[in-house]
């Protein structure tokens, strides 16, 4: 541990608690249009410190409200991403062989269509998605990164003296993967849910506000920055502020990942460099595949 | 093994697009609304060959699309070849541009800090470039729109010319396209750099532990031209995230695209999912895909350049 690790648990702790106290600390229920003539589309004041939108409803609220949905979404789908991904490369792992070698191939061709498009099209042909419908689909197009990932990582594993004991002694299948290769990933799992966490965010914003993520009256950062989206110069709030929210929980995101990567790498980056960890840098955030990049090789 | 994967990646792509047509609610005949009458509805359906079987129409997609036949924009009134032929090469001119700058910006930075990791300048970048990193393009399109076009008005706001552009002397011409390019073009690199230049700090300080710098030093080379060596075998790492960085750099040109009016394939493809106009959508899916397999394989390309050990023999 070291004071390296603070500001990001800093971060991430004022980010939960936000959304945690959400309810508690909007001063308006999220929908509620106050006074459509009177307080329409107010630059931000002591009253509505975030103003308020074309149909006269308090944005700090919305905002707040929105974080729970944004973030809802991000950990939900991340979650299964993480469960199918880890299964897929469990499975392809154990079976081994001519298997595991196609299994691979698979991912790297599904790897290579990118995700957005394939979202978009979705969009195109179905237009609105409910929220349970939209994690099963950022869920299930976001695996792949996690599951190639798993694949390098138990193969690594596998050659270790400790698992190589394991299989002396007579363990063998799944039991071998739960009871001793599993626990090793878990420190993977948690930096990689870190990351995927913070591209989710973004994607789910960036959806929204293409209007393909959630959908109209439902908060969310994504839609707030839809309905702002015709008027940023003369609405701005409706831009900046979930924006920064966003932003804010991104940033948190990627931090924490980085710390914890620090944390459970502590060879990885030292003070002068002498490393020998030679793990690439995953990245995920606003862009990326999430997860370490395909070489990844064994933690000392 | 490259170009088979390439191929492989393009047919799952058509495969893709077509599975998800089959699996949407709908068909061509519910564009015309709920008044036709079951007798029009069934001879648009025998005209689009939907009364197939599913095998029948999935060899006639894989078919015309090995022909270079992508369909018609029912929103655009024209091919969906002659769409793309038009949006595409100004996708990849921007997208080019963006990969250009991120890639020298990212790995000269990157390499300065990999040079002196952990010292107080290397974190105080990182932490600067963690920010970066955690941007959505999208938004920070929308503040540069603001803050540079609209409230300075130093750039314009939108689209790839000016509307007198034909106008212009070649000079002036010059001037303006490279005006037009300059938000679009920061808002994609400025994350861009972020993310590369993580990937090049990190080689760059595997590499200066690596017995041959200690050699080099020994040798008592200045340290400079100790980096200068270091840093030739930290490019390996950076040149293969180049070629998985592809996806999440469309994803970013998609964004920008759509908040600059840059007329690209994102722009496109925007367009059409507002106007339900599916052929331009999946024309977009299988093109994306298939760059994505070409700068993979680029990449690939690249690194045996870069790395003499990856050579065959």
């Amino acid at each position: 541990m070291s004071r390296r690790l603070s500001p990001a648990f800093v971060l991430m702790a004022l980010l939960v608690a936000v959304v945690v106290a959400g309810p508690l600390l909007t001063p308006y229920a999220p929908n509620a249009q106050l006074d459509i003539i009177a307080l329409r589309s107010q630059a931000p004041s002591l009253a509505h410190p975030f103003g308020t939108d074309a149909v006269s409803r308090d944005v700090l609220s919305r905002v707040l409200d929105g974080g729970r949905v944004s973030l809802a979404l991000a950990i939900l789908s991340v979650s299964l991403s993480l469960v199918v991904g880890t299964l897929y490369g469990a499975m392809s792992t154990l079976a081994g062989g001519v298997v595991d070698s196609t299994m691979r191939r698979l991912l790297d061709v599904a790897l290579s269509i990118p995700r957005l498009l394939v979202l978009l099209a979705v969009g195109a042909l179905w237009g609105a998605l409910s929220f349970p419908a939209l994690v099963l689909l950022i869920g299930f197009t976001g695996w792949f990164d996690t599951a190639r990932l798993v694949t390098d990582e138990l193969r690594a594993l596998r050659a270790q003296e400790f698992s190589l004991a394991a299989r002396a002694m007579g363990v063998r299948g799944p039991r071998l993967l739960w009871r001793h290769l599993l626990p090793h990933l878990l420190p993977t799992l948690v930096i990689t849910a870190s990351f995927g966490v913070a591209g989710t965010i973004a994607l789910e914003a960036g959806l929204s506000y293409l209007g393909l993520g959630i959908q109209a009256p439902q908060a969310s950062w994504g839609t707030i920055l839809r309905d702002g989206a015709g008027v940023v110069q003369s609405e701005w709030w409706l831009s900046l502020f979930p924006g920064l929210a966003t932003v804010f929980a991104v940033l948190a995101c990627n931090a924490l990942g980085d710390a914890l990567r620090e944390r459970f790498a502590p060879n990885h980056v030292p003070r002068r460099a002498t490393s020998r960890d030679t793990a690439p840098i995953p990245m995920t955030g606003t862009t990326s595949p999430s997860a370490f990049s395909p070489s990844r090789t064994v933690r000392p | 093994m490259r170009v088979l994967q390439s191929v492989a990646v393009v047919f799952s792509a058509a495969s893709l697009a077509f599975v998800l047509l089959q699996l949407a609610p709908g068909d061509p005949a519910t564009a015309l609304g709920e008044g036709i009458s079951p007798e029009l509805r069934a001879t648009i359906r025998a005209q689009y060959g939907l009364d197939d079987s599913l095998a029948t129409q999935y060899g006639r997609w894989l078919w015309s699309l090995l022909r270079g036949e992508l369909g018609w924009s029912r929103d655009q009134h024209r091919p969906v070849a002659a769409v793309l032929a038009d949006a595409l090469p100004r996708s990849l001119f921007l997208m080019g541009c963006a990969l250009s700058v991120s890639l020298a910006g990212g790995m000269l930075i990157g390499a300065w800090q990999g040079a002196r990791a952990g010292s107080r300048r290397d974190r105080t970048t990182s932490t600067a470039l963690l920010v970066l990193y955690s941007l959505p393009e999208f938004w920070l399109a929308l503040v540069l729109l603001v803050v540079f076009a609209h409230h300075l008005g130093w750039l314009p706001a939108t689209g790839i010319t000016d509307e007198t552009y034909r106008y212009m002397s070649t000079r002036q011409q010059f001037v303006d396209r490279v005006r037009h390019l300059v938000l679009p073009l920061t808002s994609l690199s400025l994350v861009g750099v972020a993310v590369f230049a993580r990937y090049q700090r990190h080689a760059m300080q595997e590499s200066m532990t690596q017995a041959f710098v200690r050699t080099a030093r020994a040798k008592g080379l200045t340290e400079s031209a100790v980096r200068r060596q270091a840093w030739r075998s930290a490019l390996l790492p950076v040149i293969t995230v180049t070629g998985l960085m592809l996806p999440a750099l469309i994803t970013g040109a998609v964004f920008v695209e759509r908040v600059f009016a840059w007329p690209g394939m994102g722009f496109a493809m925007i367009r059409a999912i507002e106007a339900r106009d599916y052929p331009v959508v999946s024309a977009g899916v299988i093109l994306g895909s298939a760059v994505t397999a070409l700068g993979a394989a680029l990449a690939d390309i690249a690194r045996e350049i870069a790395d003499p050990r990856l050579r065959t023999p």
